[in-house]
């Protein structure tokens, strides 16, 4: 049982990650952007977040970046949802301290089983 | 636990949510096609069909998800400058937009796609040339294929570097996950590890030499590792054959010093999102909950309004509150179902970008008011009355350029697209700076269908009328933009449907204003109320032009089939309610009540009634639930005193009772009539 951010403009991606995780047991914020997400970390802490790459306003690249300079996620694990097949967005996403990567598509089986990794 | 999980319940929001993306492509394409090449506009459209992507994947449209991944590649190159944004390239996102959409609706109806259309499509998207194009990288995540002979173990030398922890791994769930793949041996390397005093708890010091036993192979290994690649020094070798067993000092207190994170924190809550999504059955649920609590609200006023006075004031104080609060709640219910009408102004861009292609013709589509919110059945319904009316005036109205040149007009012809609210109503018009409606050829085509008598004068309004009349077109030839006629009439009764009207304003040379009026909800309904008999009946307000009395004289009866009587210019036939309900009344001489002037649109009739008698804001209830659909009535709502009152379909109500007298012979009575 553990808190999780949620990050995702998508509302049917939210929806089925969210689902999975309470169904599991999880506690889950969900917010819809990068800014909405960092507006949320100023207040409060969470075990784990799990944010997209592409969103509006801010993306999720940038958002990790941002967590790491708030007191409270220096050290949260970041999980990044990413289409991306490439290593690039990896790349990046590590680049900005992202802990690791959640590849898309995924079934919530597997979704499970990587947030247990960091859980 | 996950494996029950069934998503085809996130389904729908799925399909919700790629119409929504479609739009957002579709929208930003059309801008892009306008010459407007700003990088954040290609990251929308780009974001839009990523988004699609990731989610048919997840929840299984492999077509989708296949599909969209060539638009996708085409976006990502144009957003990174890597190809540019030509005509050519947006047109075919654009048919793939569209095909996108036939694909979406397939797989929500479960239906076989155009397989030959869509493999085309995705050719021209890989196949269009760009500068620099660079294929996907395949990832491997074929894991199983490539893996390896399994070795009778593993040596993982892991010696992570200092700033390990800033990226959120900790080197414990590496050990576990090995752990879990094998009997694990561990040596910890405490070398780097300095004095209590120099050491900061936020680096990383250890190090760790491991043999890992059992079956697990190099791909497994490796993945375990995957995450924390360039953040530490790793080797991962094929298990030499005879080293033996080093001495077990794999010391799990000193693993434990690595501090596990405190999982169970705090609860999150307080704040909730800024938006939810509620199913509308839920909505209308609470609407007809709403609608019932007004009704007994009524009731209760009318019963304290029977009490004796001492006892009534205090409780005619508080009902007051409550008529206050329940009228609040109500308005804030209906508003929950309420939405701009832009979702229906979006879908015209795209189709006069299409036709003008077609038409050849310059046009320019402008907005004001898409934030005007109405109710979403009736914006539902509106969609396709709304985008005939600016084919029309497209197709009709808006001359070809030279023409327009020659009458001194710029050559780009303007529609104007307004939404505004007045009073309950929201009008939306669409004006052209066109042609305008030509009466002469309005007026021979109608006489050559027999909508008029030949030599007829008709006013300017009831020329203009006659657009809406069935079988009426002025399109010299038929083409497929405006259809086969069937256009403006369809229009007219989609909209008298709503409770609605439609009217149009011409003025040669200059253009043509269409005006739609509509209710903001379907829900409620102004009514005015009138009796017939003891029985009381509610009309729409919307429909009624005017009452009035009227003598015996004035009504001219037409070889005993029907009444007439003379409305101004025209000749309007008249209904008896009680005729048409059964109702016994005493009476029924037309000098002994009130003509009811009501309007359908397309149609104006005198309804006969006994008296009007106040006018009331009433929730309809369907009959359809309890009965069956009666002709002639829309529903039925309760009244104040507890009663039901039925309320009447205008339109049904005239259409049914105008069989047998065709418009035609009402104008050509009418005539008649006038001369003599």
């Amino acid at each position: 049982m553990a808190s999780i951010l949620l990050v995702d403009d998508s509302a049917s991606m939210r929806e089925m990650v969210s689902f999975t995780l309470i169904e599991a047991g999880h506690e889950v914020k969900e917010t819809e952007d990068g800014v909405e997400a960092l507006q949320f970390a100023k207040e409060q802490s969470v075990d784990l977040v799990i944010t997209d790459v592409n969103m509006p306003n801010m993306d999720g690249i940038t958002l990790t970046r941002e967590l790491r300079k708030v007191t409270e996620y220096k050290f949260t694990p970041i999980l990044i949802l990413s289409t991306e097949t490439g290593s690039d967005k990896k790349k990046q996403g590590k680049d900005a301290g992202a802990t690791g990567w959640i590849e898309k598509p995924f079934d919530p089986d597997s979704l499970l089983t990587t947030v247990n990794r960091v859980l | 636990m996950a494996q029950e999980i069934d998503l085809s319940q996130f389904h729908s929001i799925f399909f919700e949510e790629c119409s929504e993306g479609i739009e957002a492509m579709e929208s930003g394409l059309l801008k892009l096609g306008e010459g407007e090449t700003d990088t954040e506009m290609i990251n929308t459209i780009f974001r839009a069909a990523h988004s699609i992507k990731g989610g048919a994947g997840t929840f299984g449209f492999n077509d989708i998800s296949e599909f969209t991944h060539g638009m996708e590649t085409m976006l990502d190159e144009m957003r990174e400058g890597r190809r540019s944004v030509t005509k050519h390239a947006i047109t075919l996102l654009l048919e793939s937009v569209d095909c996108l959409k036939e694909l979406v609706l397939c797989s929500k109806d479960n239906k076989e796609v155009d397989s030959a259309a869509i493999a085309n499509l995705k050719q021209q998207l890989a196949s269009l040339p760009a500068e620099g194009s660079e294929p996907d990288t395949d990832t491997s995540s074929d894991t199983e294929a490539k893996g390896q002979t399994a070795y009778a173990g593993w040596c993982v030398s892991f010696h992570p570097y200092e700033n390990l922890f800033y990226s959120g791994n900790d080197p414990l769930r590496m050990l576990r996950e090995l752990h879990g793949l094998g009997e694990l041996e561990v040596q910890v390397d405490t070398s780097r590890l300095p004095d209590f005093s120099e050491l900061d708890p936020e680096k990383c010091y250890l190090g760790w030499e491991m043999l890992l036993k059992g079956d697990a192979n190099h791909e497994q290994v490796n993945e375990v590792f995957a995450w924390v690649e360039g953040d530490c020094k790793l080797e991962i070798k094929a298990k030499p054959d005879r080293r033996e067993q080093r001495d077990r000092r794999a010391d799990e207190d000193r693993m434990g010093t690595f501090g596990r994170r405190q999982s169970d924190r705090e609860s999150l809550g307080g704040q909730e999102a800024t938006t939810i999504r509620v199913s509308i059955d839920k909505v209308d649920e609470l609407i007809n909950l709403v609608g019932e609590l007004v009704i007994t609200q009524s009731i209760l006023s009318q019963a304290c309004m029977d009490l004796e006075h001492e006892h009534a004031e205090k409780l005619s104080e508080s009902l007051e509150h409550l008529v206050r609060n329940i009228h609040d709640l109500q308005e804030n219910t209906m508003n929950i179902r309420m939405l701009p009408i832009d979702f229906a102004f979006r879908r015209l861009p795209r189709i006069v970008r299409d036709l003008s292609h077609t038409l050849e013709k310059k046009v320019e589509l402008k907005f004001s008011g898409q934030s005007t919110e109405l109710d979403k059945t009736v914006l539902e319904k509106i969609g396709d009355p709304l985008v005939h009316l600016v084919r029309n005036s497209l197709d009709h109205g808006i001359e070809m350029p030279e023409q327009r040149r020659a009458k001194g007009k710029d050559e780009t012809g303007v529609i104007n697209v307004n939404a505004y609210h007045q009073g309950g109503n929201i009008i939306i018009e669409v004006i052209d700076d066109g042609a305008g409606l030509d009466r002469d050829k309005i007026f021979e085509k109608a006489m050559e269908k027999g909508l008029v008598a030949e030599g007829k004068k008709l006013s300017l309004a009831q020329s203009q009328d006659l657009i809406f009349q069935p079988g009426f077109s002025t399109a010299v030839t038929v083409s497929d933009v405006s259809g086969r006629g069937v256009g403006m009439d369809v229009v007219s009764r989609n909209i008298t449907d709503l409770g609605g009207t439609v009217e149009v304003v011409s003025e040669p040379g200059q253009g043509s204003t269409f005006t739609i009026r509509l209710p903001l909800t379907l829900a409620i309904l102004e009514g005015q109320m009138v009796r017939v008999g003891g029985k009381i009946y509610i009309l729409p307000l919307l429909s009624i032009v005017e009452s009035l009395q009227i003598k015996e004289g004035q009504v001219n009866e037409v070889a005993g089939k029907a009444e007439f009587f003379q409305y101004r210019e025209e000749y309007l036939p008249i209904i008896r309610l009680h005729e048409v309900f059964n109702i016994e009344t005493e009476k029924t001489n037309l000098d002994q009540g009130l003509l009811i002037i009501i309007d359908t649109g397309a149609k104006r009739v005198g309804l006969f009634v006994e008296e009007i008698v106040g006018q009331q804001q009433v929730v309809i209830k369907s009959l359809k639930k309890n009965f069956r659909q009666v002709q002639g009535l829309a529903g039925a709502t309760i009244l104040g005193d507890g009663s039901v009152a039925l309320i009447i379909d205008v339109p049904g109500l005239v259409q049914s009772h105008s069989g047998h007298i065709t418009e035609q012979e009402a104008i050509e009575t009418g005539s008649v009539l006038h001369k003599e």
